[in-house]
């Protein structure tokens, strides 16, 4: 399998994952800015169920009269002991290897080798948090007790180590991914769309071999996605660029609306382009020769 | 028909339910609803997921529908995990998981529970002898808040309190919770900052030491020594024990971190992570025995030698679980 990338996604995020069947899957590994937002997200979370647990415990504590006090105590100390240590984990080992913050960004967890994510990988992965987050947080919340700036200063730059740490390898792995073997990776669910090329409007329009010569795939993948996001005056720009490229003069097409001249014309390159391909010819772009 | 000329559509047509149905029974599977699943379902999937693996190396040979290969590499990615990351049941994987994969990974550990635990030891002896030689250095080896009254201006009587009377701490289960979340998290510490080149994990198990000979040695001072020998060791074997495994597991990771051997670093620290957090697991379990012996079992048996034979029994129990060799490997 050896066919060119067409993903517009940055080659350097692009890992290779070649399925038993010999399919390469194309992972993308997720970025900073998500591994980030997914753990605050996460933090959010844990934070809001902490309090409503609090709140439900004093309620009940006070419903009771104080009778229930040493049981309410000991469960919410274990409580509050599973949400710090094993919210990530329970989420992670579930069939979708994602917390929720991770599933509302579309990212999972996943062996670095291609392999079943394993209990023992999770639970060092989120281990490390201990490490990476909540040491240095209670180095800070100790340094209010004022004991020593120098304390706060090494808990800060502690700190600013393991939280940066992604930045600094290719796979952006933090601590915890790089003693698991694992990783992060894009995994969105999306829909199928519709074929454009089965939508009714732009019928009975031909275009000539070297108006249809004019591009090529980045191009139609470009007027591909302009056609899904139907944005008005990007339609405009964009049909009014077509027909000066190809020498088509708006006065001709009058009949058609800016729409159904781009459907007509994708329709048109896609099948030129197509063929081209069945043929073995891959046209990159305009600059390539047809 | 002009539209119908085009090959990757046509492809699609055809295939498309085949898409829908595999996208559909992924859904079931990823919200867990897999008792909603029939037999059918479950042995379609992967051979759905082959099917949909075969349009997709089709699909980037002949079409240039960027949104369907997209798709189609998007249902293949969910696919894959769904058929290869499945894993055994819950029951037989905790089954292996207690009957070898537990204990191996312990016994692979153990020359870093042998250095884990004879920093402990160090540490409990220098400060045994310390404390013996002067008082003065109690104050150094246990924090203050831990002592809670059990200083050396404490009177005997006082002290033997500590020992025999009811904790002030209130009920015992709350007791029992507080003890075992907080040395479960010292442990999950001691585990992570292994990973700092083994230097705070080293200091860990010296502190930890420190601490109990400090207070040996304080109650060795006042004859009460037997005494506080069976009401530390009571729990104090198995979470001892246990911190002990944890420091090993920090060991086990510092160490290949900074000496991974012939092997890639990369790969060597996989392989040292997942065996250190096998160890890790099983370290919660042991400290969660620890906190229900220290939480109930201290409180309600007030003599030391059935203290003494509990502690021996612990002992006896855990290292045969771990070192008593295998038949099989």
């Amino acid at each position: 399998m050896s066919t060119p990338s067409m993903t517009t996604t940055t080659p350097e995020r692009l890992r290779e994952l070649v399925t038993p069947e010999g399919v390469d899957l194309r992972l993308v590994l997720a970025e900073a800015s998500e591994r980030a937002g997914a753990f605050l997200l996460d933090a959010v979370f844990i934070a809001l169920s902490l309090i409503v647990f609090t709140l439900l415990t004093i309620l009940a504590g006070v419903l009771t009269k104080l009778k229930t006090a040493e049981a309410l105590a000991a469960i919410w100390l274990l409580v509050s002991f599973v949400l710090r240590n094993f919210y990530f984990m329970a989420f992670e080992l579930g069939p979708r290897a994602a917390t929720p913050g991770k599933r509302i960004l579309g990212i999972r967890v996943a062996a670095r080798n291609g392999k079943a994510l394993t209990a023992e990988a999770v639970f060092a992965r989120n281990a490390m948090r201990e490490l990476e987050v909540f040491l240095p947080l209670s180095f800070l919340v100790a340094s209010r007790n004022s004991i020593d700036a120098w304390i706060s200063i090494a808990g800060i730059v502690w700190c600013a180590i393991f939280v940066f740490f992604p930045l600094f390898n290719r796979d952006r792995l933090r601590a915890g991914d790089l003693i698991a073997g694992t990783w992060v990776v894009r995994a969105p669910r999306r829909l199928l769309d519709v074929d454009l090329s089965s939508a009714a409007e732009g019928q009975g329009f031909v275009f000539t071999r070297e108006q249809l010569d004019a591009y090529g795939i980045k191009e139609l993948t470009v007027l591909e996605d302009v056609l899904r996001v139907r944005d008005a005056p990007t339609i405009a720009a964009v049909a009014d660029r077509i027909r000066a490229k190809i020498g088509i003069k708006t006065g001709i097409t009058t009949g058609l609306s800016d729409v159904a001249f781009l459907l007509a014309y994708y329709k048109a390159l896609r099948g030129h382009l197509e063929q081209r391909l069945l043929f073995g010819r891959r046209r990159k772009d305009k600059f390539d020769k047809p | 028909m002009a539209a119908l000329a085009l090959k990757s559509r046509r492809f699609r047509m055809e295939r498309e339910a085949d898409w829908k149905r595999l996208e559909a029974l992924l859904d079931h599977y990823e919200r867990g609803r897999r008792s909603a699943m029939s037999d059918d379902d479950v042995i379609a999937i992967p051979v759905l997921y082959r099917a949909v693996l075969s349009s997709l190396s089709m699909a980037r040979a002949i079409s240039l529908d960027r949104s369907l290969i997209d798709y189609l590499e998007s249902l293949s990615t969910r696919a894959y995990f769904c058929v290869y990351g499945t894993r055994a049941t819950i029951a037989e994987r905790v089954a292996a998981f207690f009957s070898e994969e537990w204990p191996g990974a312990v016994r692979s550990l153990w020359p870093e529970t042998l250095a884990a635990g004879a920093l402990a030891f160090i540490g409990a002896a220098a400060a045994f002898v310390l404390t013996v030689h002067s008082p003065d250095w109690f104050s150094a080896f246990v924090p203050y808040g831990l002592a809670e009254g059990r200083t050396p201006d404490a009177s005997t009587k006082d002290l033997h309190d500590t020992l025999f009377g009811h904790d002030a701490h209130g009920g015992l289960s709350v007791l029992a919770s507080f003890l075992f979340t907080h040395n479960a998290q010292i442990a999950i510490l001691a585990f992570a900052l292994g990973f700092a080149c083994c230097l705070p994990t080293a200091f860990l198990m010296l502190s930890n030491g420190f601490m109990l000979g400090a207070f040996l040695a304080l109650f060795v001072g006042r004859g009460l020594g037997v005494d506080f020998g069976g009401w530390v060791f009571i729990h104090g074997v198995t979470e001892l024990f246990a911190v002990t495994l944890a420091g090993a597991a920090g060991f086990h990771i510092g160490w290949t971190l900074a000496f991974p051997g012939s092997r890639d670093r990369l790969v060597a620290l996989t392989e040292a992570g997942r065996q250190a957090a096998r160890v890790m697991i099983g370290c919660l379990l042991m400290l969660a025995v620890a906190g229900v012996l220290e939480g109930f079992a201290r409180q309600l048996i007030e003599n030391t030698a059935l203290r003494y034979i509990i502690a021996v029994t612990t002992g006896v129990a855990w290292s045969a679980y771990f070192y008593w060799p295998r038949g099989r490997r």
